[in-house]
């Protein structure tokens, strides 16, 4: 079953190759089903592979050589293990509902520009799929840089819009230094050990020095930085919004940024052999879940405040890879995948019945007029907010609970940013849903439910949102309903091996437990009490409110420290060094030219006796050069001293 | 001194007088006329040698022909009247000192080449210049290109007529 | 006779046409002074064939080294009769358009 491996990446290369070549021939409806088909037909795959590694264990599928020269062997190889078996689960499997949703969602674009979004799409689903399968650094590495991509290409999407173009870029640039670090740390590998593939790598690892390790783990996480939007490099995610709503569900919260994630867990025996950068994996993973919470509490475009509460998850992932949760971290993954989607997807739902408003000030109330978004919305924000037995609970309280274990200031930063995200979640919700409608009557007018095809996926999110988490139910509860860790034992049991355990008391636990359960539901109803009758006001906010609706002034502080100085001096290059140093070479060596040959003209005379002339003396010359001897010159000598 | 280098210097001195004199003839006609005797004279350094077809050849052809086309053309355009326009005489000392280079650079070449010393030209001697010997080389050897030679002719000629077709 | 003396001729025929070529404006004097170059060349190459049949007679009473030489002289004649019919057609027709035979008028390449 293995074998058919190759299978579940080939299904949306053909999408895309398809629905991009024949985007204008094509019929929308036909497209729609190629695409979809394409994902589903690959999820099919998936989950029979699934089971077949549940059953058999790992494999690693070698397809051809990719790279061969002398001793460095980088075969095209596809390593097909619990890991990367759940997250083509969660790949193809949220994939499809996006797709499915996008049919509905993207129906008024142009035929042509509809099989542009899906065969975008489908080149996207097939990245990501390269990157989670590839069985060595540099396959991962060929999918890294298609989601960057595809990435791009969706963020921009819709290329007329200026803004959108520049966001694109942003999110591209961003990612390029990310994925310098990337590269440079599968160089480091190859050059130490000759070879990216991870059995390898992993099992050599004990050649490697301390330093080595260290080194190879942080530029690793650089890559994963950039590419998962950490500090300092979020600050394209929340500008990735400029992209249709599903994009922003599919890649830039559900799969593509979580890459970061999986490349750790995937490399975990590294990073569990290297305990200073697990630090700074914790640190920077916990500021970025601090700092982008306190964000989105002041944000008012509902894709904004979902895409801070991305990064901030996913600074909780990071948290997790960093205390050594791996298992808690991927869990996380997969329940952020669930609720995540689900929250875009119902956020693109109302943006479709409020025709493109994204500012919840102007909305409101509109649980009436949508009941399904809204309910779906609703158990979404329980999820992600930790109320128990909804996933999100579970996955992040593993990772708290790992915190705790290592360290408790992480533990009450992390649930000081839980408390955050319940608050922001439900300003959200109550401002959207409940209250009275804010926008205008022609708007009103036109609300309406969402058609099946947006609303089937907002149901069957909805149903593993709730229900997703139960794959995960801690020890404290029942003994061995931890099905994922055991799923996903053997890869991390190099790490389990050399880490120190940490645990936390049963007791204690559920004091932890129930403390920050009733601390988040306190917060919860804080939220909707406060923002239940909210009037949309013209005063300007002050103070730290103020700072934080603009974002900390991170963007205007890069622009200050890096953009402005590089665009001075390539300002400088420009106007200075390419006009008077490069342009007055270049010029002068044409100007030279063109004197020469203005002189040399004038010898063309067109005269026959002039050519004779000149013949003649060439001849001469000729000669002289040609037999320049010694007899020749001491003769000329003689003749001229006798003349 | 003997015989053949009285000849020699003889003919040589008559080349070369003659050479001159075509040159510095003001009428065309007269240059025609002492072209005429150098090509004798040189005709004379072929016997000399004892290449007797080219002697003929050289007399028949160049001093016959090839000069009375030329008298032709001059008369016929009536040029001998005419004044020809002199060179500035810079450019004439300029022709005749790059003139003058050219022979002493090529002098000063021959004088210093060692294969050449003590190496004689068979005068009187040998027979290879005969008619009978030239004639058979030609016809077996050389008659394919002596063939070709003939369509050369003929397109000169076409490209005479045409050129010289009044239109 | 000693080659070189024949060589030396040779070279002062050639030079004297080519200081003619340069100093004369008339096309057909111009014309004449090639012809004399051309001779210098047929006599240079008839010495020369000479020269080396009389160094292969030494061992070779019968031998016809250089005979090629001479052919060639023939068939430069051939090629100077051709050259001599064709370039002077060319003088006649320069002649009937320009009415005269300076070349200094021969500066059409030019533009």
């Amino acid at each position: 079953m293995s074998k058919l491996v190759y299978l579940i990446p080939l299904f949306p290369l053909l999408g895309f190759l398809i629905n991009g070549l024949g985007r204008k021939s094509l019929s929308k409806s036909l497209i729609g089903i190629i695409g979809s088909g394409a994902i589903l037909a690959s999820f099919v795959v998936s989950v029979l592979v699934f089971f077949d590694v549940k059953a058999n264990g790992a494999s690693v599928i070698t397809l051809f050589n990719f790279i061969s020269i002398k001793s460095l062997v980088i075969p095209f190889a596809f390593q097909v293990d619990q890991l990367s078996a759940l997250f083509l689960l969660i790949i193809t499997g949220v994939g499809f509902l996006i797709h499915l949703y996008s049919t509905a969602y993207m129906h008024e674009e142009e035929p042509q520009h509809f099989g542009r979004y899906f065969a975008y799409l489908n080149l996207f689903v097939f990245s990501m799929l390269l990157l989670v399968l590839g069985a060595n650094y540099v396959i991962m590495f060929i999918g890294w840089e298609g989601v960057g991509l595809c990435s791009y290409l969706l963020i921009g999407f819709w290329f007329k819009n200026n803004d959108y173009n520049y966001a694109a870029k942003k999110a591209f640039v961003m990612n390029r230094i990310g994925d310098l670090g990337f590269l440079l740390a599968v160089f480091w590998l190859i050059f130490k050990l000759g070879t990216a593939t991870y059995s390898d790598v992993f099992a050599h690892v004990g050649n490697l020095t301390a330093f080595d390790i260290s080194a190879i783990t942080l530029l690793l996480f650089v890559g994963a930085m950039g590419k998962s939007a950490q500090i300092p490099l979020y600050t394209w995610l929340p500008d990735a919004m400029a992209g249709p709503t599903p994009v922003s569900a599919l890649i830039h919260a559900a799969t593509m940024v979580t890459a970061g994630i999986y490349m750790i867990a995937r490399s975990n025996i590294l990073y569990t052999m290297a305990p200073s950068t697990q630090t700074v994996v914790a640190v920077v993973g916990l500021a970025t879940a601090i700092f982008a919470a306190t964000i989105a509490i002041k944000q008012n475009d509902i894709k904004k405040v979902l895409a801070y509460s991305t990064v901030s998850q996913l600074g909780y992932m990071f948290l997790g890879l960093g205390v050594g949760a791996y298992t808690g971290a991927v869990f996380h993954v997969m329940t952020h995948a669930f609720f995540k989607a689900l929250l875009f997807l119902g956020a693109g739902s109302v943006i479709h019945a409020m025709h493109h408003e994204q500012d919840i000030r102007k909305m409101g109330g509109l649980k009436k007029f949508m009941p399904i978004t809204h309910i779906t919305f609703l158990l979404a924000c329980l999820a992600i907010a930790g109320i128990p037995p909804f996933s999100g609970f579970f996955s992040k309280d593993e990772i708290l609970m790992a915190a705790l274990a290592k360290n408790p200031i992480y533990y009450y930063l992390g649930l000081g940013g839980a408390l955050m995200t319940a608050f922001y979640m439900f300003r959200l919700y109550t401002l959207t849903f409940l209250g009275g409608f804010r926008g205008t009557h022609e708007q009103e007018h036109h609300l309406h439910e969402s058609p099946s095809a947006m609303t089937i996926p907002l149901i069957v999110l909805a149903i593993l949102s709730v229900v997703g988490g139960w794959v995960g139910i801690p020890e404290l509860f029942a003994k061995d309903s931890h099905s994922l860790e055991h799923f996903l034992a053997p890869i991390f049991a190099g790490s389990a091996a050399i880490a120190e355990q940490h645990h936390v008391e049963a007791s204690q636990e559920w004091i932890y437990l129930i403390g920050s359960t009733v601390l988040i539901v306190a917060v919860i109803f804080w939220a909707i009490s406060s923002y239940k009758k909210y009037q949309p006001t013209t005063e300007e906010n002050t103070g730290i409110a103020k700072v934080l609706e603009n974002k900390w002034y991170v963007d205007e502080l890069y622009d200050t420290v890096i953009v402005n100085p590089l665009n001075a001096l390539g300002g400088f290059f420009k106007n200075f060094v390419e006009k008077n140093v490069i342009d007055a070479g270049v010029n002068g060596v044409g100007k030279l030219v063109g004197y020469g040959s203005r002189q040399m003209r004038l010898l063309q005379s067109g005269q026959v006796g002039n050519y004779l002339l000149i013949m003649v003396l060439a001849i001469v010359v000729f000669v002289l050069v040609w037999f320049n001897d010694i007899t020749i010159m001491s003769y000329l000598n003689r003749i001229f001293k006798m003349a | 001194m003997s015989t053949t280098e009285i000849l020699f210097f003889f003919l040589s001195a008559m080349a070369i007088f003659s050479a001159i004199m075509v040159l510095i003839s003001k009428n065309p006609i007269y240059s025609v006329l002492w072209l005429v005797v150098t090509f004798f004279a040189i005709s004379g350094h072929y016997i000399l040698l004892n290449a007797q077809f080219l002697a003929i050849v050289n007399i028949i052809v160049y001093a016959g022909a090839i000069m009375v086309l030329f008298l032709f053309v001059i008369m016929l355009m009536n040029l001998n009247q005419q004044h020809e326009p002199q060179k500035g005489l810079w450019m004439k000392l300029a022709g005749v000192i790059s003139g003058g280079c050219f022979m002493m650079v090529l002098v000063s070449l021959v004088r210093q080449a060692v294969d050449l010393k003590s190496k004689e030209a068979l005068t009187f001697g040998g027979d290879i210049g005969l008619i009978k010997n030239l004639g058979r080389v030609l016809f077996s050897d050389y008659v394919v290109p002596f063939e070709i030679t003939s369509v050369l002719f003929l397109s000169a000629m076409v490209g005479a007529i045409v050129l010289g077709k009044k239109d | 006779m000693p080659i070189q003396y024949y060589i030396y001729l040779c070279l002062a025929l050639f030079s004297i046409g080519i200081i003619g070529a340069l100093t004369r404006r008339n096309v057909i004097v111009v014309f004449m002074c090639i012809e004399l170059m051309f001779n210098a060349v047929n006599l240079l190459l008839v010495a020369f064939s000479k020269m080396h049949l009389g160094m292969a007679a030494i061992s070779d009473k019968a031998s016809t080294v250089g005979t090629d030489g001479q052919l060639f002289v023939f068939f430069i004649m051939v090629v100077a009769a051709a050259e001599v019919s064709v370039g002077l057609a060319i003088i006649v027709m320069l002649f009937r358009n320009t009415h005269s035979v300076d070349i200094n008028f021969l500066n059409r390449l030019k533009n």
